[in-house]
């Protein structure tokens, strides 16, 4: 069996948590952050960028950075918002989102900065089954 | 001015073909194949269907002359050549809206493709599409909740969502098959499924199923920070039944559960959906049977109108076929009726098989499921057939995973979420899908081991229920 690997993801480590789409690949590189931002103006979606302390990365609501830059085409300042928001929040995971307004959706929602998790134990007892 | 009554046999297209006929706004129309029996002229034929599918029967009655039959008959206003086919043809027929109950989809099968599929004077008949007015289909409950809804509640974008029924299907223990969902949702899965013939049997009944599959679900959901489901299947015997299981898997937070639509009945279905919207839970629809009744090419209802019935009477999830799979499935007849249950409006397009523009008003679209046959090799051809809207689904192609279900899944992510950024970057998946997988695998060991272990897996048998469109 030595040839099988384990897969290491822990109740107990909080860097076994994903967070959307893209949690799953490498952190992007610059120039790949550049392109998705490209996609969401070339699909006429309202960029925006949220951001969260990593361990409060599951709930539905992070903290907006400012509010969704309507109508921003300049894809150069949109990458400047989100290197103003990674510099007021250097531990925060921070959210890429194209506000599909048509539909009423999220066209694109991505962490393109991941924060620094503190290091925390998650214990099973609020897991408890009723049965 | 009134009629005199005459008794006896007429000719069907005395009274049912008006080639004329410009159909209303309010009418049900609906697009048939008839093979006729030989000698049948095709306008007798069309009008016979249209006669036996609304007002008329065999022989006049003295009846007839109390009611006022030009309104309620149906009429067959447009016959068209078959492609590739010289027996059948194509018969339109229109039915004006006084004939059916509003919000009663049983109502209109009943009546469309009721007693004529057996009539004598067509030799088979196959129902292709039918035109819903817009005022049948807003007095119908629709999706419990819609895709984007959906979206909202498990907070996932841009991406489609990734599932895996858990197999064997039958003869796991309720404690073993948890441990299976368990796996597969920590590596990366957004939902794991009942197979269809898990309902309550002797080595796993009901109950016991949907206590370990909870908490699976919760511990995968409190490991990956994740929102995860696994479809509790609550098809039964009976609606009582039903619906005792559709409690208890809400009474222990389950956020989806499944039915069969054809084998449980459009009625109990119908119940269930409007619950499910009552009760918060998202609604995964599976189609058993359906290739019973669609897949003969002269005979039966194509699933194009299956999947429009399913979009009025409401679930959230639909087995579509996978088009690259092992299941039957026409690429360009698939691509139509995801589109029927995704869109807002979708335009006549017989390129796709789709007979009529059908207007969907404000009712919430359904995700189109692909499940059957299909792993990471196949995941470019997916992301570019069926978009970000479809939940991807992997049985085999994550259970199969030399190292288990935990990796299979994870490999199943990273390889969608691979081809995701890299069609945002604009890169044509179908030409690059390799090296866009084996990118990915270079940071993925899991993603690897998958593309070792499928990569000679085909299925190329010819679709038999094919798009009328061969040149003969």
């Amino acid at each position: 069996m030595s040839e099988v690997m384990d897969y290491p993801s822990r109740l107990s480590d909080i860097k076994s948590r994903k967070f959307g789409t893209f949690s799953y690949l490498p952190e992007l590189t610059e120039e790949e952050i550049r392109k998705q931002v490209e996609y969401i103006v070339s699909k006429g979606w309202n960029p925006a960028i949220e951001h969260t302390e990593p361990e409060n990365a599951g709930l539905h609501y992070w903290y907006m950075w400012k509010l969704p830059m309507f109508g921003e085409t300049d894809v150069d300042k949109i990458m400047a918002e989100l290197e103003e928001c990674r510099k007021a929040n250097p531990n925060h995971h921070i959210k890429l989102i194209g506000y599909d307004n048509i539909n009423q959706t999220q066209g694109i929602a991505i962490v393109v900065y991941r924060g620094t998790p503190p290091e925390t134990v998650m214990c099973a007892d609020r897991l408890q089954p009723r049965f | 001015m009134a009629k005199k009554f005459e008794a006896g046999v007429k000719e069907y297209k005395e009274t049912y073909w008006e080639p004329d006929y410009t159909p209303k706004d309010s009418d049900i129309l609906a697009c048939f194949k008839v093979v006729p029996q030989p000698g049948v002229p095709r306008e007798e034929a069309a009008a016979a269907v249209a006669a036996e599918s609304s007002t008329g029967t065999w022989t006049t009655v003295w009846t007839d002359l109390l009611t006022d039959l030009d309104y309620y008959k149906g009429r067959a206003y447009a016959i068209e050549d078959v492609p590739g086919d010289d027996e059948a043809f194509y018969a339109f027929v229109a039915y004006p809206m006084g004939l059916f109950e509003e919000a009663s989809v049983v109502n209109v099968f009943t009546s469309i493709v009721g007693n004529v599929f057996g009539f004598k004077a067509v030799r088979s008949l196959r129902l292709e599409d039918v035109r819903f007015p817009l005022w049948f289909v807003a007095t119908n409950p629709g999706p419990p909740h819609g895709i984007y809804v959906e979206r909202d509640k498990l907070d996932k974008y841009g991406r489609a969502l990734l599932g895996c029924t858990i197999k064997p299907k039958l003869g796991l223990s309720a404690k073993n098959y948890g441990r299976a969902i368990y796996e597969a949702l920590r590596g990366g899965l957004d939902f794991t499924k009942d197979d269809e013939n898990v309902n309550s049997q002797p080595f796993m009944r009901w109950r016991d199923r949907f206590l370990f599959a909870q908490e699976a679900i919760s511990k995968a959901e409190a490991e990956t920070g994740e929102r995860k489901g696994h479809y509790l299947n609550v098809t039964a015997p009976t609606v009582e039944e039903m619906f005792k299981r559709a409690e208890f898997a809400k009474e222990i937070g389950s956020r989806i559960i499944m039915s069969d639509y054809l084998t449980l009945g459009w009625a109990a279905h119908t119940s269930l959906s409007k619950w499910c919207r009552d009760n918060g839970l998202l609604l995964h629809v599976h189609r058993a049977m359906h290739a019973v009744i669609d897949r003969h090419p002269r005979h039966g209802i194509n699933f194009r109108v299956l999947a429009k019935l399913l979009r009025l009477i409401g679930g959230d999830h639909l087995h579509s076929g996978t088009v690259v799979g092992k299941l039957e499935g026409d690429r360009e007849a698939t691509l139509g009726w995801i589109d029927l249950l995704r869109d807002r409006y979708v335009k006549e397009d017989r390129s796709r098989g789709i007979f009529f523009d059908q207007d969907w008003g404000q009712m919430p679209g359904v995700l189109p499921v692909a499940s059957g046959g299909i792993h990471v090799w196949h995941m470019p051809a997916l992301v570019t057939i069926f978009g970000d809207n479809a939940v991807l689904q992997f049985g085999g192609g994550t259970l199969g995973h030399p190292w288990g279900n935990a990796a299979g899944a994870a490999a199943n992510r990273v390889a969608l979420e691979a081809c995701v950024q890299a069609r945002n970057e604009g890169r044509e998946l179908e030409k690059e899908g390799k090296d866009i997988l084996t990118k990915a695998a270079k940071h993925s060991p899991e993603l690897k081991m998958a593309m070792e272990t499928w990569k000679e897996i085909k299925f190329e048998f010819e679709t038999v229920d094919k798009l009328d469109v061969a040149h003969r």
